[in-house]
């Protein structure tokens, strides 16, 4: 039973940092009709900033509470990145062929994973400080480290506070309007450049924060941006590009198929994901609550 | 002799009711001229005959055949094609293999990957005696996307009319022209319809084009029939000069 | 009028055979030329152009962008690598008559999910498709050889009339394999320029152009794009299956997704928009990999920065800029 409990807590944590992905992914499809191949690997740079700065935190002496402020740090680089991608390299983009799109963002991947390997080698950096510094919590008989429920919590938040800005806020009804109908938007006098670069900033600063909150329980390692990109469209596929809950249900879908398909396939875990992606989009090929 | 007719058509989007129950009739070898305010429900109509949409309820009969359920290309083969109200045209390629392709098409020779298409003489010899018609001939090499607007027009309507249909749907193939090429487009259009007897529905918002062209007339309003007749019986009905000038209706 | 339109496509065959056969006397030449090294670098070239040919079926002529391309070069390295350890050496005839079936199988099969969709989710699920055969060749070492990858030697070519062994075999080798290589590189050109003017061709770039005409015409949109995606996949296996007897070993790297990046670079360096641009990309992409490797270790940032460097300057290609140049260079001497 306890068993069990842990299984869905595992599950838990990895739908949160999925949906944080999934859901910025989707934010800017949503807004923006833009789909960033270099996603994964913004996920994969807000891990490696965290651990980074982490790691400088302590060797500077920093003390333990503070070291927990470096995690939305981190994620605030990424936003920072997305802020000066956005205008340079994607703006030229936006009126040309779908394609064009597709090679920039691909060759912003190339960049961004070589990059990685340049400041920070092959060896995995890892920040497991962060999650040693909160007990070990013990559910039946089991133990369990309370970080990962600090991971499950953020996320959970994370939706809300989306969801509370996108639908309650003046600048969620900005972003509205302009992923409806971009010409109407600029036609009355909306600053559509200025929501571009802000819907991307926050799409990237949640990216960033999947890998903040994530390298405390697993080291940053090479490649993790690519297979986050994967999976993070087998979330979209399932769920619906576009919708915030198609990125919720689907991180939570895939989460859990995914535990369960390490218990038994372990050989085809991606495998298992992307025959359920493709089951799904068989019958609804928008995904459960797309809106392309 | 009926060509094909709809019983009780119905589509509607949200709250509008684009066809409200619609019984069509179109004859053989008539010139037929739809018109009827924005929104009536013309291109909506066209759009259900041709599979663009599929109707929420009710039938279409092609010579007492129902196709109410079958796809574009079934009905394509069973000789209903259309042209577009915005162009719809293959701008990358040459005005001739825009045409060229709807013949290949049409032959079911499309799956031919071990042949040159220029080779086929057949089809070339179709290809430009459809340019000829439709005075495009001296364009052939030139991309679709290089035209004026007025030539792309014609070029849609001949790459319908080179599928060879029985029927052929024309969503205002003079909308965005000059008054001077819309005369000569529909000069045009009319001559070779009629010369390969070739049953016609145009959508059509010039009303001087509609009277000069049509066999019959069709005003739809807000999804129904408004009127229905040849063009001098048109001209007669008070109701309808009522809604052509602009006076409100009378209850 | 007959005159007129017989000259049509006699010209434009005419126009190709003037500007290929110079370029192929030099092909043929070249290794009397230049040294074995060199020679090797060129049969990599070809490879390198009839993978990318392949691929540009899918995306210039069809508008479907494959990320996924590496997953048929891979498996059609594989299956020659996998002959070897069952069956034991055989001649390429046998490698190239077991693996083209494999990898039209598998194209079809996974052209068949991949085109039930748009653009985006296209991309995605090639790039999927080809991440799992990779993590399948990782997964079942005891199969694959795992990231060790498989050896191949040197086959045989022409049924067994020429087999090569000994230290003195290896120039005799490259230029034999060479001549067999472009042989099949010529029928390959060939047969990819037939396919793109014939009516299909033509279909296809319909269905890139205006995919709504195209079904109101009657064309089947699902249909030609999976045929399209079955012959891209097999021309990049034949190149794979080409690749491995040269590159003796194959590994998963030639499955990962980065593989599939420099197939869609190759294609966008000479330009994917022309038939000629894939060529001229993958014959000079083996070039600068070559030379880039040897003087970078991050040579996949520099991919990168040349890649979106291409997409903002030269979005034509190499070739797409040649001929925008000689049109220039045309209209400024009518003028003058």
């Amino acid at each position: 039973m306890a068993i069990l409990a842990i299984q869905i807590l595992n599950s838990l944590l990895y739908a949160s940092v999925l949906f944080l992905i999934a859901a910025g992914l989707s934010l800017i499809f949503g807004v923006m009709r833009l789909v960033n191949l270099a996603h994964g690997s913004l996920y994969a740079v807000g891990a490696y900033v965290t651990a980074w700065l982490v790691g400088r935190g302590i060797a500077l002496g920093v003390p333990l509470g503070w070291l927990f402020l470096l995690l939305p740090l981190g994620a605030l680089s990424v936003a920072l990145i997305g802020i000066v991608i956005e205008p340079l390299l994607l703006r030229p983009f936006y009126r040309r062929a779908e394609e064009y799109q597709l090679l920039v963002t691909f060759g912003l991947l190339l960049i961004l994973e070589d990059l990685l390997r340049l400041v920070w080698g092959g060896t995995p950096l890892s920040a497991d400080t962060l999650m040693d510094a909160l007990p070990i919590l013990h559910i039946g008989g089991l133990f369990y480290p309370a970080y990962n429920l600090v991971v499950i919590a953020i996320g959970i938040v994370a939706a809300v506070i989306l969801w509370a800005v996108i639908y309650h806020t003046k600048f969620g009804v900005l972003l509205r309007a302009t992923s409806q109908d971009r010409r109407m938007a600029s036609a009355l006098g909306l600053n559509v450049g200025l929501v571009y670069v802000v819907a991307f900033g926050i799409g990237c600063f949640m990216a960033g924060l999947g890998g903040a909150i994530v390298v405390p329980t697993q080291a940053a390692v090479l490649g993790m941006g690519v297979d986050a990109l994967v999976i993070a469209f087998v979330v979209v596929v399932i769920g619906g590009l576009g919708s915030l809950k198609g990125a919720l249900v689907g991180a939570v879908v895939v989460s859990l198929v995914r535990t369960a398909g390490i218990q038994f396939f372990p050989e085809l875990e991606l495998a298992v994901l992307y025959v359920i992606a493709a089951l799904v989009l068989l019958v609804r090929p928008t995904g459960l609550f797309g809106t392309t | 002799m009926i060509l094909l007719r709809t019983v009780d058509l119905r589509k509607q989007f949200g709250q509008t009711r684009a066809c409200n129950g619609l019984d069509f009739i179109i004859n053989k070898g008539e010139f037929l001229s739809l018109v009827g305010s924005n929104g009536a429900g013309k291109t909506t109509l066209v759009n259900l005959i041709s599979a663009h949409l599929q109707p929420d309820s009710g039938q279409i009969l092609l010579e007492d055949r129902d196709i109410t359920f079958t796809t574009v290309a079934e009905r394509i083969k069973a000789g209903i094609a259309r042209s577009f109200q915005i162009v719809n045209l293959f701008d990358g390629l040459s005005v001739f293999d825009n045409v060229a392709l709807a013949v290949f098409s049409r032959d079911g020779k499309t799956v031919k990957m071990t042949r040159l298409a220029d080779h086929d003489r057949d089809v070339r010899l179709e290809t430009l005696e459809v340019l000829g018609q439709f005075g495009l001939a001296g364009k052939a090499a030139t991309p679709a996307g290089g035209l004026a607007q007025g030539e792309r027009k014609l070029l849609d309507v001949a790459v319908a009319y080179a599928l060879h249909p029985r029927l052929l749907l024309l969503d205002e193939p003079t909308s965005g022209v000059s008054t001077h090429e819309k005369a000569q487009i529909m000069d045009t259009v009319s001559s070779v319809v009629r010369g390969g007897m070739v049953t016609a529905v145009v959508i059509e918002h010039d009303m001087d084009v509609v009277f000069r062209y049509s066999d019959r007339i069709v005003m739809m309003h807000e999804g129904s029939f408004l009127a229905d007749g040849t063009p001098e019986e048109i001209r007669a009905n008070q109701e309808v000069a009522n809604i052509l000038l602009g006076a409100p209706l009378t209850a | 009028m007959t005159r007129e339109t017989r000259q049509l496509p006699n010209r434009s065959l005419l126009k190709l055979v003037a500007g290929a056969a110079p370029i192929l006397l030099v092909l043929i030449l070249l290794p009397s030329l230049i040294g074995t090294y060199q020679v090797q670098l060129l049969i990599y070239g070809l490879i390198a152009a009839i993978a990318a040919l392949g691929f540009n079926l899918l995306l210039g002529y069809t508008g479907l962008l494959s990320f996924g391309h590496s997953a048929y070069f891979g498996i059609g390295a594989y299956s020659v690598a996998f002959a070897v350890a069952h069956l034991g050496p055989h001649s390429m005839e046998f490698y190239l008559l077991l693996g083209i079936p494999i990898v039209a199988v598998t194209s079809a099969l996974f052209g068949y999910i991949c085109v039930r969709h748009t653009r985006i989710f296209f991309g995605i699920l090639t790039l999927a498709i080809s991440q799992v055969v990779y993590s399948l060749a990782l997964s079942f070492y005891w199969v694959t050889g795992g990231s060790d990858g498989l050896r191949v030697p040197r086959p045989a070519l022409l049924l067994g009339l020429l087999s090569f062994s000994g230290s003195h075999g290896f120039q005799f080798f490259i230029k034999s394999y060479y001549y067999y290589v472009l042989g099949i590189f010529v029928i390959g050109v060939v047969l990819m320029w037939v396919i793109v003017h014939s009516p299909f061709g033509k279909a296809l770039q319909a269905i890139r152009d205006n995919e709504v005409r195209a079904r109101f015409i009657g064309l089947r949109i699902r249909r030609f794009r999976w045929i399209s995606f079955l012959v891209s996949g097999t021309f990049t296996g034949v190149a794979g299956i080409l690749w491995v007897p040269l590159n003796g070993l194959t590994t998963p790297d030639v499955l990962y997704w980065t593989f599939s990046g420099e197939i869609v670079f190759t294609a966008l360096l000479g330009g994917f928009r022309n038939f000629t641009g894939p060529i001229v990309g993958g014959i000079v992409f083996t070039y600068l990999k070559t030379y880039a490797v040897a003087s970078t270790e991050y040579w996949q940032l520099l991919l990168g920065v040349v890649l979106v460097t291409l997409v903002l300057v030269l979005p034509t290609g190499i070739v797409g800029a040649i001929s925008r140049a000689r049109q220039r260079l045309a209209r400024r001497s009518a003028v003058t």
